[in-house]
């Protein structure tokens, strides 16, 4: 039964590690971003998986192979469902978000971009929503603009509007920014690009554990995401795209279970979405992510909001009262992401010192370092929020905080 | 005192408030680039070699307290030494910084410099303290690419 207000202590349960303790003191997890943790019912897929389950897919007439694809197609309905894709077959099972970047960029840019034409990424996007392109603008000569952002970190409408032209071909941005916790208005970048007939990506990385994510609502083209930053296993993640576009894709990688007929002479591919899935997947990676949507399902997706809402809030008026620190990332709507800086002291220092309280944030350049430059930092330290944090852990935060302050005078 | 006592020393605080050498040199016939990717950290060693003895260092750059208290105190200590010298200083203080235990007697051998050594009980702090002796060791060596940590 689901409880009518959002128990976060009993939430917590659900989550082993949030029992463990660091240099003596408990665990306080707020590195979401760059991974989430997981929950038991996820652990226990996994587990139950290679115990009683394991054998390959799509091949074996055994009994075990039958139920290992079943698991696992069942997997790839559960997250159609949860992203409302219209077909199964427009869900791609890939490692992560950067392997579907790269395979859009691979598959479609290099099929339908040609020199001089223009791709369009947003100012704060994660090195792997800048990397790609700018590999396929290498192979093809095309050529990357970039839309900027505000001194808030949000995208600058108007300009995003000029950039796009005739010689437009494609745009990937980020749904929520990794470095700024900026909620980007996803609905009006598709819109827009859309008048030009501009196919969109949307890189949902950070989007996907803290929003309710609906391709059809959106309208976009192709939506990238990962399993472990959403409660899931590392080394699986997703690609939807759009069924027509993903008919006219050629495949990304050549292997088995991507064909349907091999010889010598001619080899036909397999249909949707098995062209896009070549060798032996993540099985037990796919059927665990399957397990982390089943989880999700039994949480009130209001309720999750609310709450991490509230962190957001609780901790951004902490942070406001502590001297010498500036957050980076002050957009309107923006996720459970605090960046933040000292005048006097390096991130790496403010991170050391918040573990030894048990603390675990990232400090860096987060995988986005033309984001520092554009606020002018070598790297910022980031608290990034999940839903089973509490507010008395950002008052551990800001404890750790204080002596970082006492360390550094 | 606290392991994190030990890495925070008032000296290292103070090196890194108010960095020795810490200026572009215009005379270098040495220069080279750290770069540390993982974190951003970035480092430009200059030297000033004449017959084989280090005239004049300094660094430029950013990083965290660490990473720039360690190429202060690197500056300092090396100026005026001849490159053999130097060379063996890199090896010791890598080892010291690393908890190399091969030299049990390693720390003695670095003088000064041993206030580094509680970085040992910090790996992911290792690479901070050792970017700025790379990347001295490449200026020395003249070599072309930027030294990293990876």
């Amino acid at each position: 039964m689901r409880p009518s207000v959002f128990d976060v202590a009993r939430i917590r349960e659900d989550f082993p590690i949030l029992k463990e303790k660091v240099h003596g003191k408990p665990l306080v997890y707020f590195d979401n971003g760059a991974t989430s943790q997981k929950p038991q019912a996820v652990i226990d897929a996994l587990n139950r998986y290679y115990s009683a389950e394991n054998s390959n897919i799509h091949r074996g007439v055994h009994h075990l192979s039958e139920q290992a694809t079943a698991a696992y197609e069942a997997a790839r309905s559960k997250i159609r469902n949860f992203i409302n894709a219209r077909a199964d077959k427009e869900i791609i099972f890939v490692r992560g978000t950067t392997e579907a970047i790269n395979l859009v960029a691979q598959s479609y840019g290099r099929s339908f971009l040609k020199a001089g034409d223009e791709i369009i990424v947003s100012a704060m996007e994660h090195h792997s929503n800048i990397v790609p392109w700018q590999m396929l603008c290498e192979q093809v000569a095309a050529k990357l603009r970039v839309a900027p952002i505000n001194h808030d970190g949000e995208i600058v409408m108007e300009e995003y509007r000029r950039l796009l032209n005739d010689k437009t071909k494609f745009v990937s941005i980020t749904h929520v920014s990794n470095a700024l916790g900026t909620i980007v208005p996803v609905k009006e970048i598709v819109a827009l690009a859309h008048e030009r007939g501009v196919p969109v990506l949307l890189d949902g990385a950070q989007a996907v554990p803290h929003l309710k994510v609906d391709v059809q609502e959106f309208d976009c083209d192709f939506y990238a995401f990962s399993g472990h930053k959403m409660f899931g296993p590392t080394g699986v993640g997703v690609l939807y795209g759009r069924a027509g576009l993903l008919e006219k894709m050629p495949p990304y990688q050549g292997g088995g279970d991507m064909i349907s007929l091999v010889t010598f002479e001619k080899t036909h591919y397999n249909v949707l979405p098995y062209k896009f899935e070549a060798g032996t997947p993540h099985i037990a990676g796919g059927i665990g992510l399957g397990a982390a949507i089943d989880y999700l399902a039994t949480l009130n997706w209001q309720d999750v909001a609310a709450h991490e809402h509230r962190l957001l809030s609780y901790a951004t008026e902490a942070f406001g009262a502590i001297k010498g620190l500036r957050i980076i990332g002050t957009a309107k709507e923006k996720a459970g992401v605090l960046s933040f800086v000292f005048d006097h002291v390096h991130a790496h220092d403010v991170g050391t010192i918040l573990d030894q309280e048990g603390v675990a944030v990232r400090a860096g350049h987060h995988c986005a370092m033309p984001v520092m430059q554009r606020f002018g930092v070598p790297a910022t330290a980031r608290a990034s929020f999940a839903f089973y944090n509490t507010i008395d852990e950002i008052d551990v935060l800001v404890r750790g905080l204080a002596r970082v302050l006492k360390v550094f005078g | 005192m606290s392991e994190l006592d030990e890495l925070y020393q008032e000296v290292i605080l103070d090196h890194n408030k108010s960095p020795r050498n810490f200026r572009e040199m215009t005379h270098a016939n040495r220069k080279a680039e750290g770069y540390n990717p993982l974190c951003g950290d970035h480092v430009t060693v200059f030297v000033q070699l004449e017959n084989g003895v280090i005239k004049d260092i300094s660094f430029q750059g950013s990083g965290c307290a660490i990473s720039k208290a360690s190429a202060s105190m690197m500056t300092a200590e090396l100026k005026g030494k001849n490159e053999a010298v130097a060379d063996a200083l890199f090896d010791n203080v890598h080892k010291m910084l690393t908890g190399d235990a091969s030299d049990e007697h390693v720390v003695e051998k670095v003088g000064k410099l041993q206030i580094l050594s509680g970085v040992c009980k910090f790996p992911a702090r290792v690479k901070c303290a050792s970017l700025a002796w790379h990347t001295v060791h490449a200026a020395l060596k003249g070599e072309a690419q930027p030294a990293s940590t990876e």
